[in-house]
């Protein structure tokens, strides 16, 4: 309980929430990393996978691939990209570590989604003479939207959570707070700092939630491959 | 005075025989020490997630919080899961193992739920007509039929720890994350490479492991699709 109340101490301390290293900038980081990162991989994920599943090829390989993409240590990928010529580049192998780190979970929700589209739908715009352009956006696109979004929600989540590696490379973000807190082995800040991330995660997981319930039917759904 | 020798060591290069030669032990004793806190924190999470998904199953007043629960677990991010057990283990291996055990549990609860709750009414009540108790159903039909959902979820589980292990560089437990840490640290890119080339060879060869095992143990999803 001891250690509790001294994170708190830690957390109310006004003089720990302002400057280059405080909360607010730490947050302000955590926050535009996370979003450039998503935007970047719906990007690069979204694209091929819709295609994909509208064509119906390729996407066993790609679901593979991506999947076995899991298996490489973000942490890794980020210390490789560090010592490469792009490490000169300020947050540079964060953002490609993260972006790597997020598109499976992307391209596989919106290739599942893709190809669960009912057959028969699909055959009878086809029957009504729409082009194949005209049956992706109108056709097996809002009826994979669930999916498509539940994807997008997982890849938030992960990013947020996976964001604080970038601070064991020194990069920014909320991570900065713990590994500072680890090397100046204070355990209240420790305690603090992952606080601060578990909230933010639960955060975004809530503000996904709220967007799922009060989203036109067409956009809900539970669905989720994971 | 002699002139430093003028090998790959030297020279810092990404592949390095030497290296491999020279700390042989070195990475002999992470390879074993990533395999271990693998191991044990995913067994520990099967033995706990067996009776949690069963509870859930039987109960349906339990599912909500049991689900719910892991969830929030898995939405906490690993530095952060492994900084807030930080008071309570101290920087030890336990810690390592109890955060992995954590994250294992939401995967492994969630999978074999749906593997539990996928057997098919039918069966259960022709079994239960054959006069098989409760224990027997579940022991003998209900978690044979679960076996297939199960095993996905614990893929999915032993390739995520392997890769959350590095994570626990930061508390000194990291298997190859150790490895990794100080290679960056120092611009050993022959070190970073090898640990991190090591851990998605580990990782793989853990799922290809798995896959195997699943299928000795369920001979009956083999015969069905031919």
């Amino acid at each position: 309980m001891n250690t509790i109340s001294e994170a708190w101490q830690w957390l109310t301390d006004s003089a720990h929430w302002a400057g280059d290293d405080g909360i607010w900038h730490r947050l302000t980081q955590h926050l535009v990393l996370t979003v450039v990162c998503l935007l970047l991989s719906c990007l690069i994920a979204l694209p091929v996978a819709l295609v994909l599943g509208h064509l119906g090829k390729g996407g066993a390989l790609a679901v593979n691939i991506s999947n076995v993409g899991r298996a490489v240590p973000t942490f890794a990928v980020l210390v490789l990209l560090l010592l490469t010529p792009i490490g000169r580049w300020g947050e540079g192998p964060t953002v490609v570590a993260l972006v790597l780190f997020a598109v499976p979970p992307l391209l596989t929700n919106a290739y599942v989604g893709m190809r669960g589209v009912d057959r028969s739908v699909v055959q009878a715009a086809r029957g009504m003479g729409m082009t194949g352009r005209q049956m992706l956006w109108r056709v097996e696109l809002p009826l994979a939207m669930p999916l498509v979004l539940s994807g997008v929600r997982i890849a938030a989540v992960q990013l947020v959570a996976t964001a604080t590696i970038a601070a064991l490379a020194g990069g920014g973000g909320l991570g900065r707070i713990i590994t500072a807190g680890f090397n100046l082995a204070s355990t209240p800040q420790v305690v603090a700092g992952a606080v601060l991330v578990a909230v933010f995660a639960l955060i975004v997981e809530g503000l996904f939630e709220i967007g799922e319930r009060l989203a036109p039917g067409w956009a809900r759904g539970r669905g989720r491959t994971g | 005075m002699t002139a430093p020798p003028d090998d790959c060591l030297a020279r810092n290069e990404w592949i390095c025989g030497e290296y491999l030669s020279t700390r042989r032990q070195i990475i002999v004793d992470a390879v074993l020490q990533h395999l271990e806190l693998t191991a044990v924190s995913v067994l520990i999470a099967l033995v706990i997630a067996v009776p949690l998904a069963v509870v859930a199953r039987r109960w349906a007043l339990a599912a909500g919080p049991v689900l719910a629960l892991t969830t929030v677990l898995y939405t906490i991010p690993s530095l952060a899961m492994f900084s807030l057990l930080l008071p309570v283990y101290g920087l030890s291996a336990s810690l390592v193992v109890a955060g992995l055990v954590l994250y294992s549990l939401t995967l492994l609860v969630r999978n074999i739920l749906a593997g539990l709750r996928a057997v098919p009414d039918d069966t259960r009540q022709a079994a239960r007509g054959m006069g098989y108790g409760p224990i027997r159903l579940l022991l003998t039909v209900e978690l044979p039929l679960a076996l297939p959902a199960a095993m996905a979820g614990l893929r999915i589980a032993t390739v995520s720890a392997v890769s959350l292990v590095t994570v626990g560089a930061i508390v000194g437990f990291g298997g190859l994350g150790n490895l990794i840490y100080t290679g960056m640290n120092t611009y050993f890119k022959a070190q970073v490479l090898t640990a991190s080339v090591l851990c998605v060879v580990i990782a793989v060869l853990a799922d290809l492991l798995l896959l195997g095992v699943q299928r000795i143990l369920t001979p009956w999803t083999r015969a069905v699709r031919s």
